[in-house]
């Protein structure tokens, strides 16, 4: 398969990046995106240049490490994959692919196609957790009685891998989906009841102040999503925040 | 409170409570206004009492103005923070492929029906007042559906309230539903009933205001 990739380049977080063209040659339907990225690359170091800098890690779709446009979709044109699962056999000989990085005013680009992301841990931080004294009493994981419905959509919700699609494909750049799942995930569990006016209050204004913008529900992060977090999420976020602002 | 005023869910909330506020108003609008098809001393009548009634006049229409004016400040404030949020476009971005085009420009929609509010209280709105206050005409109550109808006389004043409803049905169609997502609404994620029936409304009432414009003007040319 050949094809032509359009990358974007940028040297630093300080220099001004553009899109440089790639042509490709032998690339094979069965290889991950990741593993053309690779001969890309490994082309690139044997001609002396720079290789294109790209996230990875598990490349099993359970990281979320890897992020990239491409042809204007995160994580490209398949649904409910990451780039690491999406195969070459995607598209075809010829095709021109546009791969970018995430863009956002809270991801601000580090070098080529990585991005900084941390603005997503501030917001975990900020209150997706339970505090649970470990002072050698575990209770037992059954002690709580937890209605099946709402564990199975918790656990859905904890699904959620970070990896910053849904900002990317939201055409306001809103973080909400992945932080209204880090709010849902313990919400719907008693565990989580008693800080939730905390949590959603110091949660939603770390989002904000990461300079992410404010969600329209049009539902792209939702079709975007690798892992199919719901936008039922964010409904469940906005009471939890109303309940919290008016009730305390 | 104050973070209830500064974050970007009490935006979504200002933005959703104000729209919802213009869906009941268009709803009553369209009631009203359909009476002039079938029934014009009703029509009459009703136009009267909504004009002269100091209720509606000093209360409900300011109210509705203040509404009217905070939906579209907020629109334009969300708009332009959501720019920001994105200094840097991408260079390929495939918005029809996850969203509806309606979602995605609500600014246009909302524009294009704002420019035809001003033609709308050109229209209607300001010879209003103009008969009320300015040249203090007496009461008539049975003037109203003669200015009607002398109004979609026009082929070209006909052709863009049929433009502008047609808009405005694209706004309603995200927007009304979308304004239950919003508020947290529970039903609108379970089940599909909610979503049809704002879907069905977006429809409906601008279809409504639609017919009525062509009624009129096929009916007295």
């Amino acid at each position: 398969m050949k094809l032509t990739l359009k990358i974007w380049r940028q040297a630093n977080s300080e220099a001004k990046g553009n899109m440089i063209t790639y042509p490709i040659d032998g690339v094979d339907g069965d290889m991950s995106f990741l593993e053309m990225m690779d001969i890309v690359n490994e082309g690139l170091i044997n001609k002396g240049e720079e290789p294109v800098e790209f996230d990875h890690d598990c490349r099993e779709g359970i990281c979320g490490a890897c992020s990239m446009m491409i042809n204007g979709q995160p994580h490209g044109p398949q649904r409910l994959t990451t780039t690491c699962q999406l195969h070459m056999r995607k598209f075809n000989d010829g095709d021109t692919i546009t791969i970018e990085p995430w863009r956002a005013a809270g991801f601000p680009v580090i070098k080529d196609l990585i991005v900084d992301r941390s603005s997503f841990d501030r917001i975990q931080q900020a209150g997706a957790y339970v505090s649970v004294n470990t002072s050698g009493n575990t209770q037992d994981a059954n002690s709580i009685p937890v209605e099946k419905a709402k564990a199975d959509e918790a656990f859905h919700s904890a699904t959620c891998i970070g990896c910053g699609a849904c900002v990317a494909a939201c055409k306001n750049a809103s973080a909400m989906l992945f932080t209204s799942a880090k709010v849902s995930q313990y919400a719907l569990l008693p565990q989580g009841e008693v800080e939730a006016t905390d949590r959603v209050m110091n949660m939603v204004r770390q989002m904000d102040m990461e300079g992410f913008g404010n969600c329209t529900n049009t539902g792209a992060c939702m079709i975007e999503c690798p892992k199919g977090i719901k936008l039922e999420n964010i409904a469940r976020m906005n009471r939890e925040y109303l309940k919290a602002e008016t009730l305390g | 409170m104050s973070a209830l005023v500064k974050s970007s869910l009490a935006r979504k909330w200002v933005m959703a409570l104000s729209g919802l506020f213009l869906v009941v108003f268009l709803t009553q609008h369209f009631v009203i206004n359909i009476t002039s098809v079938f029934a014009p001393d009703t029509f009459n009548e009703i136009s009267h009492f909504m004009g002269y009634n100091p209720m509606v006049q000093f209360i409900a229409q300011p109210i509705l103005i203040i509404g009217l004016i905070v939906h579209f400040i907020m629109g334009i404030v969300l708009e332009l923070k959501n720019r920001s949020a994105r200094p840097i476009k991408y260079a390929k971005f495939s918005g029809n492929a996850n969203s509806q085009w309606v979602s995605r420009n609500m600014i246009i929609t909302g524009l294009v029906v704002l420019a035809f509010l001003g033609l709308h209280m050109y229209d209607f709105w300001a010879e209003e007042i103009g008969y009320k206050y300015i040249s203090a005409n007496p009461e008539d109550p049975t003037r109203y559906y003669e200015e009607l109808v002398h109004k979609f006389a026009p082929f070209w004043r006909t052709i863009i309230y049929v433009i502008a409803n047609v808009l405005l049905a694209m706004h309603l169609w995200h927007g009304f539903n979308s304004s239950f997502q919003s508020m947290g609404a529970k039903a609108i994620n379970k089940g599909d009933g909610l979503r049809k029936f704002t879907y069905a409304w977006s429809v409906i009432i601008p279809a409504g205001f639609i017919f009525i414009a062509l009624f009129h003007h096929f009916s007295h040319s």
